[in-house]
């Protein structure tokens, strides 16, 4: 997941002017465009070990909601992908040469809250399509058209860090990350049971 | 008791289970058999609630199993070809992790324990992937017994074991039986089915074909009988 991150960011970094004005623009884009690809292939690991094992029912029959299987599978991918995101950050500071100058934090919440949503939806989606014989392919196709509000959410709530605006101008995108991530948890701890038994 | 109403379950347009009607006692040992396709796997899964039927029900003391699904597993307990372990973990991290999930009290000596048991406590520490299938289901054995289920359901536990290795689990039922738990066994061994059962149920095509105590008839008035229904399609 990691070095595919630093992959697509560091060969996006030679395709652009470091500094430029065009590139400051596309800059979000390429952030999220790495973030959702090495995300991706996080999820797809989410359940087929464990499937292609067979352990997958040692947990499903343990005496426990199947929604806190959801969860804990949910909190493991997020501390994944969060922990590549955060270590790739800088790498992408330093080569599309950008100046967050204090927005950094600004930076690291959108990117937290847009993860979550990511990867609540993702969890969910993953385990429906380990199952089939291409959820490789499946999982993406399934899961970008319910990702829109999250990646248009969180790219532009970077452009907006990245041309230095006002904490004001964030707002608004942050407010539907969080309703995105309230909803999506909530509905995907309600279904997991039914997505998972046969 | 546990009685099974007109359970029906369909995957993909087919029957895998037709209206399949069932009682089980307590502390009784109830043998499934039958031929390929027979439901026989389907209906331990639903069982375990790994599956949910499409009609029917299961109830427990009159309580529908999937009513409260989670308190129902605390008294599982499955034995299936696949042994449920983390290849990659060692044996006792694998044991130790699901006595969490059935939150066992003092795990490690309940590890320990067992893996005496199943002879294999000089292989604690050695990763699973490296054990032969026998050891593995050795393993699997320990892994089903540790929250000392009340009913436990063995699906075809003896496929791929050694000798040593099935002795073991035979002595486990035998042990389970004596102190009597509820135990469902499905085996393609009429033999050791017949000979380990109070009761026997022989599934064919989703239904149960014939269900009677191994008292009411001998082992060759058995043997007899079964082949009469999956070779004919008799029906009781």
């Amino acid at each position: 997941m990691l070095i595919f991150c630093l992959l697509v960011v560091v060969i996006f970094s030679f395709t652009f002017d470091p500094g430029s004005e065009y590139t400051k623009e596309a800059a979000p884009g390429i952030l999220w465009v790495a973030f959702t690809f090495s995300g991706m292939l996080g999820l797809n690991r989410t359940f087929s070990h464990e499937v292609d094992t067979g352990s997958i029912h040692g947990i499903l029959l343990a005496p426990i909601d199947r929604g806190a299987i959801y969860l804990g599978k949910t909190i493991g991918s997020f501390i994944f992908m969060f922990i590549v995101e955060i270590f790739t950050l800088p790498f992408f500071i330093v080569l599309f040469d950008l100046n967050l100058e204090n927005h950094f934090l600004q930076l690291v919440t959108i990117i937290f809250l847009a993860t979550i949503g990511f990867v609540a939806v993702g969890t969910l989606f993953s385990a429906m399509t380990v199952h089939t014989k291409t959820r490789e392919l499946m999982l993406p196709i399934l899961l970008f058209p319910v990702m829109i509000p999250v990646i248009l959410a969180a790219v532009n709530a970077t452009g907006s860090i990245l041309n230095l605006d006002e904490w004001s101008k964030i707002l608004g995108w942050i407010r539907i990350l969080v309703a995105f991530d309230l909803a999506f948890i909530v509905l995907s701890y309600l279904t997991f049971d039914f997505v998972v038994e046969e | 008791m546990i009685k099974v109403q007109q359970l029906t379950k369909i995957y993909n347009k087919q029957f895998a289970l037709r209206g399949l009607d069932l009682e089980i006692n307590y502390g009784q040992c109830l043998c499934i058999l039958g031929p390929n396709g027979a439901g026989k796997s389907t209906f331990i899964r639903i069982l375990a609630t790994l599956s949910r039927p499409n009609r029917g029900d299961i109830l427990v003391d009159g309580t529908s199993v999937f009513a409260a699904p989670a308190a129902f597993r605390r008294k599982l307990g499955l034995i299936a070809h696949a042994t449920f372990l983390y290849p990659e973990l060692t044996a006792r991290e694998n044991l130790i992790f699901y006595a969490a999930l059935y939150q066992i009290a003092n795990p490690d000596t309940r590890v320990d324990d067992l893996l005496k048991t199943v002879g294999l406590a000089h292989r604690s520490d050695d990763r699973v992937r490296t054990f032969s299938r026998g050891m593995q289901q050795r393993l699997a054995i320990a892994r089903a017994i540790l929250n000392e289920p009340e009913i436990l359901l063995l699906d075809e536990p003896y496929t791929g074991l050694d000798q040593s290795a099935s002795q073991l689990l035979t002595d486990r039922i035998v042990e389970l039986k004596t102190a009597k738990r509820t135990i469902v066994l499905i085996t393609h061994n009429i033999q050791q089915g017949y000979q380990l059962a109070d009761k026997i149920a022989i599934f064919r095509e989703g239904r149960v074909a014939l269900e009677c105590d191994t008292g009411a008839m001998s082992e060759l008035e058995f043997q007899q009988k079964y082949n009469e229904i999956v070779t004919a399609g008799g029906k009781n």
